[in-house]
C-alpha cells in the first residue's frame, strides 16, 4: 500500500470538508477499498474514516419504510429483527455477502457507494426502489447506479442512509463465485401490489432492471411464468468465471428462484 | 500517527504510519506472531482476531482505525477464560482439528465468535460459518468436529 494521510472526523460536515479535494476517499468498513489499495489499484492521498461518526448506524421502521443507516454492517442487517420481519429478502441477502468476518466489518453505505458489478446490495436497492440518502440530497435507485463502479454521488458526497419501501413480497437468489463469493449473477425480485421490479447484479458492468421479466411477473407472479422467456446475452459480462450465454441462462434461473423465495420458499444458503 | 488500543487486555500505545495493517502491527510491532497472514487478500481467514469481541480479518483493517478498540488475538484467548487453554483450543487439541496448523489461529478465533452466537449449532451452520476460513490441508472434517465439541464445552454449565 502506498502511504496516505488518515483522518477520523467527528461529524459529517467535517468529513465532507476533508473530501473536498476530490482525490481523498471515504472509508467505513474498507472491505473493498483496503484490498484495492493493497493491490495498488487505488492510491488515494488521504482516507477519511467515517466509521466513528455518530448516528449513522442502525435500523428504524416508520410505517411502510425501513431506513438503514449507512454504517450498518452486513451482519447487523442480516440479524436485525425489524428487517427480518419487514423485508426478509433484504436480511437474507445481507447474510450471504462475503463471509462472516467480512460481514462484521463491511457496511451497506460502503457497498452501495462502491457499486461493484458483483455486489449484492445494489440489487436490493434497485429491486426495492430504495432511496439513497446523502449528506445533501435524496437519490432514487433508478438514478443512482450509472455504470461500472460509477454512481450519481459527487466525489465529496457521503451516503448517510438507505430508505427501503416494504414490498408485498420479495426474494433474492444468487449464484456466487465459490472463490470470491461475489455474485456471478444475483436477481432481486420485489412485488408492490400490481407492480414488479426485477434487478440483476453480477451479470453486466452495472446492476440493471430487466423489464421483460418484470412485465411477465406483473401478469403472473409465479416461477413457471418465467419458463417461457429468456434474455439475450449481448451486453452481459464474459470472463473466466462465466461467459455471457451462461450468465443469461443464470439470470432466468436466479429469477425463478427469487420468485420461489418471494412466495415463501426458504432462501438457499 | 498515535494510536491507543487494548491488546489482549493490555493497554498499548504506538506511533505508526496510517498504512500499517493490524495484522502487521500485531506481528511486527507487538511480536504477537500467532496471528497468521495466509493470503493477504481477505480470503483465507488465518488472520482473524476479535475486535471488541467480534471476529474480523486483521489483514484488512488499518491499525490506526483500531484506536480506542479492544483487540484479542490467539495469544490472549485463554486469558479471557483464565485457563491454560480456552475450551475451543482444548477441543481442537482433543479432536486433532488441524494438520499443518497454519490456519488454526484464525479457525479458533472464528470458531469462538461462532460459538457465542450459536449455542447449539448444526454441522451445516459450522460449515457455512467457515466460508471465510480456508484450510489448505483441507482437513475440515476434524475442524468441524472440534468446533461442535468446543461450542458444547463453552456452553456447558460451570463447575465440576
Amino acid at each position: 500500500m502506498r502511504e496516505f494521510a488518515y483522518h477520523r472526523p467527528g461529524d459529517l460536515q467535517a468529513a465532507v470538508a476533508l473530501l473536498a479535494d476530490g482525490e481523498s476517499r471515504p472509508v467505513s468498513g474498507g472491505m473493498t477499498l483496503l484490498p484495492t489499495m493493497k493491490q495498488r489499484l487505488a492510491a488515494p492521498p488521504a482516507l477519511v474514516d467515517l466509521s466513528t461518526i455518530p448516528g449513522m448506524a442502525g435500523v428504524t421502521v416508520e410505517g411502510r419504510t425501513v431506513t438503514v443507516g449507512a454504517l450498518s454492517t452486513h451482519e447487523s442487517v442480516a440479524s436485525s429483527p425489524e428487517i427480518v420481519a419487514c423485508i426478509p429478502a433484504l436480511a437474507s441477502l445481507a447474510g450471504v455477502i462475503g463471509d462472516p468476518a467480512v460481514r462484521h466489518r463491511g457496511t451497506i453505505g460502503g457497498s452501495v457507494a462502491n457499486a461493484d458489478p458483483g455486489a449484492d446490495y445494489p440489487a436490493a436497492v434497485l429491486g426495492l426502489d430504495a432511496t439513497v440518502v446523502t449528506d445533501r440530497r435524496e437519490i432514487g435507485a433508478d438514478d443512482f447506479f450509472i455504470g461500472l463502479f460509477t454512481t450519481a454521488l459527487a466525489p465529496d458526497e457521503i451516503i448517510t442512509a438507505i430508505r427501503f419501501p416494504v414490498p408485498d413480497a420479495a426474494g433474492y437468489a444468487k449464484f456466487r463465485s465459490q472463490a470470491s463469493r461475489f455474485a456471478l449473477v444475483g436477481v432481486f425480485v420485489a412485488r408492490f401490489g400490481p407492480f414488479v421490479r426485477v434487478a440483476v447484479t453480477g451479470a453486466a458492468p452495472c446492476v440493471f432492471r430487466q423489464k421483460d421479466i418484470e412485465e411477465v411477473l406483473a401478469r403472473d407472479f409465479t416461477p413457471s411464468a418465467l419458463t417461457r422467456i429468456s434474455i439475450a446475452p449481448s451486453g452481459l459480462n464474459s470472463d473466466i468465471h462465466a461467459d455471457s450465454e451462461y450468465r443469461a441462462h443464470l439470470v432466468m434461473v436466479m429469477a425463478r428462484r427469487a420468485v420461489e423465495q418471494a412466495l415463501g420458499a426458504p432462501a438457499r444458503p | 500517527m498515535k494510536v491507543e488500543l487494548s491488546i489482549n487486555g493490555r493497554a498499548v500505545s504506538a506511533d505508526i504510519p496510517p498504512s500499517l495493517l493490524l495484522s502487521d502491527f500485531l506481528r511486527e510491532n507487538c511480536e504477537l506472531t500467532g496471528t497468521h497472514v495466509g493470503c493477504d487478500t481477505s480470503q483465507c481467514g488465518a488472520c482473524v482476531v476479535h475486535v471488541d469481541g467480534v471476529s474480523m480479518k486483521s489483514c484488512t483493517l488499518l491499525a490506526v482505525a483500531m484506536d480506542g478498540r479492544s483487540v484479542t488475538t490467539i495469544e490472549g484467548l485463554a486469558g479471557t477464560v483464565g485457563a491454560e487453554l480456552h475450551p475451543m483450543q482444548e477441543a481442537f487439541h482433543v479432536n486433532h482439528g488441524l494438520q499443518c496448523g497454519f490456519c488454526t489461529p484464525g479457525m479458533i478465533m472464528s470458531a469462538v465468535d461462532f460459538a457465542k452466537r450459536h449455542p447449539s449449532p448444526t454441522e451445516g451452520e459450522v460449515r457455512r460459518w467457515l466460508e471465510g476460513n480456508i484450510c489448505r490441508c483441507t482437513g475440515y472434517q476434524n475442524i468441524v468436529a472440534a468446533i461442535l465439541a468446543g461450542t458444547k464445552a463453552m456452553h456447558a454449565p460451570q463447575g465440576d
